[in-house]
């Protein structure tokens, strides 16, 4: 059985307590907010480099963002990552779930043999979860989510996927190739190795793909290809609250706090 | 642009909703969606379906007609028993093909989720995940989704033109479930389809299930964030007092002070508890869009600034490590007291 190959799916989104919203424009403000990589994806770079430390093969990034992802993804290669693949074109941009799933798909494609993708559970921008099944779609590649373990077994090419689920937790087992998502903070993302720092600066381990460079149908990429449209930005309504204080010691707050319960509840 | 499985031309006037079952009944999520959608289709003249895939799970059809369906299609089968994404989606694919509804919509859980994601590729067809509001515009026959961005109060309005399905996914706790004040009667439909084992390529191996925890359904809530300090058995016991549950921010649940079912707010439940007492949470909008539909909120936290404030009914300053004890020490004099000998 040959050694396992595989791709961490991750993203640079800005911190999201830094993002600011400008009431002149009602539009998102990014100005302020420093980017970093989503959290989640780390939790996905780590499970992987896990199962290569136990079983050989080899881990690579693969990510679709504009170039000033690159800096940020460089990270990966010194904490054990071989190669970042980067698919960074103007005609991938503005691309909703469906072009994204697809245009990540061809990517994976084009890097060819690979058998296990992670992702991570969700971008800490968009938080809805739903790149992981898309991209195992566009594959028709099977997929587990949210698992917080994997264990391999190399010459069955199989997977269990251990994750929490309401009440209790379940162990998946499918076969590979497949597509996983991993449990956000479900582990503690390794440190830069010291000994590979020196990787993140290496010009030869990043590559960078444009629309010509992967097979995409030009009509199923970027704005063009997603079915979606934001229509309208609003405020979001706030209810109005009393702020009423209860003060005094704190035996007459309490006090305070039983009457208001006893009526409340 | 890449054309969806039918386009908007073909669609029929309908509104399906994905049924989810728990038990003998139905999940919260899915009346929920139900009675949402019951007001957008009686307010633009459409019809409502449930769509109940499992197996045995009949009972549940006359629920969904409880909550406003037109009519139930059920595909019941040993093999979609358990949820598989692979079943479920080869199930959903072929009767949505069958009956074109111009909207689709799913809970935003674990299997929504899944589902969804999947579907949405299949069908060719756009997808709006946990959206906070629905519209229908009737006129042009399409919906408008709302969604929350990120960190901030604003609400981004999404649509789509062309693409049918409309799909979109919907958290938890977001809609208001609404039983039919007439007793209503709906049409069953059970048409075959077969599901050829080889599509099912997940299996599960081993599943522990114990008590679920579900805040979204708790009348009376008791979070706490980084100033509880990891002790939630003393929220617990006052949540206990009050006969509500006790949930967290995310950082207590990364630090594995809390399971994750409790965690509320962006990332995890929306609930619209009748009262919530909030403690040593300062406040960001990330959690308190998981609370901001509870009747009342009581705020306790030792930084008098902390934004928390302006979203409460009732605000203290002072420290929950001091206060939280004593109140339940007096909530349990109050009960003995109460008690007659």
């Amino acid at each position: 059985m040959p050694d396992i190959r595989i791709v961490v799916c991750m993203k640079v989104t800005p911190k999201p307590e830094e993002v600011g919203v400008d009431y002149s424009t009602n539009l998102l403000d990014r100005a302020n907010a420093r980017s970093e990589i989503n959290p989640p994806d780390m939790n996905a770079l780590e499970l992987a480099l896990s199962l290569k430390d136990i079983h050989g093969g080899r881990v690579d990034i693969l990510s679709m963002g504009p170039p000033f992802f690159e800096p940020f993804l460089r990270v990966g290669l010194a904490m054990g990552a071989e190669r970042i693949f980067l698919l960074s074109d103007p005609a991938f941009g503005g691309a909703d779930t469906l072009a994204t799933t697809y245009t990540l798909a061809r990517g994976i494609d084009h890097i060819g043999g690979v058998d296990l993708v992670l992702c991570g559970e969700e971008s800490s921008d968009g938080a809805t979860g739903q790149v992981p099944p898309g991209l195992a779609e566009w594959l028709s590649w099977n997929q587990i989510t949210l698992v917080d373990r994997i264990v391999l077994d190399k010459d069955k090419h199989l997977i269990n996927g251990r994750r929490e689920v309401p009440g209790g937790v379940e162990v998946l087992q499918t076969s590979l190739p497949a597509v996983v998502s991993v449990k956000t903070a479900s582990n503690e993302p390794r440190f830069m190795n010291y000994r590979i720092k020196e990787r993140v600066f290496s010009e030869d381990l990043v590559t960078i793909w444009g629309e010509s460079d992967i097979e995409v149908e030009k009509t199923m990429i970027g704005l063009t290809g997603s079915p979606t449209m934001v229509s309208g930005l609003a405020q979001a309504p706030s209810r109005e609250r009393r702020q009423e204080y209860l003060t005094g010691t704190v035996e007459q707050i309490t006090q305070g706090l039983v009457a208001l319960l006893n009526e409340l509840v | 642009m890449v054309a969806s499985l039918y386009s908007k031309e073909s669609e029929k006037k309908d509104i399906c909703i994905f049924l989810e079952h728990r038990g003998a009944g139905l999940a919260p999520v899915s009346l929920e969606l139900l009675s949402k959608g019951r007001e957008l289709a009686s307010h633009a003249g459409w019809t409502l379906t449930g769509l109940l895939l499992g197996y045995q799970v009949a009972g549940a059809a006359s629920e969904a007609f409880d909550y406003g369906a037109d009519r139930v299609i059920l595909i019941d089968n040993p093999k979609l028993e358990l949820f598989t994404v692979d079943a479920y989606t080869h199930v959903a694919y072929q009767i949505i093909d069958v009956y074109r509804p111009g909207i689709f919509l799913l809970g935003a859980t674990m299997d929504g989720r899944d589902l969804a994601g999947r579907l949405a590729v299949r069908l060719r067809t756009g997808l709006n995940a946990d959206c906070t509001g629905l519209q229908l515009d009737v006129e042009e026959g399409r919906l408008v989704c709302e969604v929350s961005g990120f960190g901030g109060g604003i609400l981004a309005l999404i649509e789509m033109e062309k693409h049918r399905p409309q799909m979109a996914t919907v958290r938890p706790g977001v809609f208001l479930p609404s039983k039919m004040s007439a007793v209503k009667s709906g049409q069953l439909i059970r048409p075959e389809i077969e599901i050829p084992d080889e599509i099912i390529r997940t299996r599960v191996v081993e599943r522990v299930i114990g008590e679920g925890v579900d805040l979204t359904q708790a009348p009376v809530l008791v979070a706490g964030g980084r100033g509880v300090e990891g002790n939630f058995e003393m929220l617990n016991d006052l949540a206990q007092l009050l006969d509500g549950d006790y949930g967290a921010t995310r950082p207590p649940v990364d630090d594995g002070f809390v399971e994750r079912e409790r965690q509320i707010g962006q990332t995890g439940v929306v609930c619209r508890p009748n009262l919530v007492i909030v403690c040593g949470i300062s406040g960001a909008f990330h959690f308190v869009v998981g609370i901001q539909e509870a009747e009342t909120i009581i705020a306790i936290n030792s930084d008098r600034d902390a934004p928390i404030f302006e979203y409460a009914d009732y605000c203290i300053v002072g420290d929950v490590h001091e206060i939280i004890p004593l109140l339940i020490k007096a909530l349990r004099e109050d009960r003995v007291a109460e008690r007659p000998a």
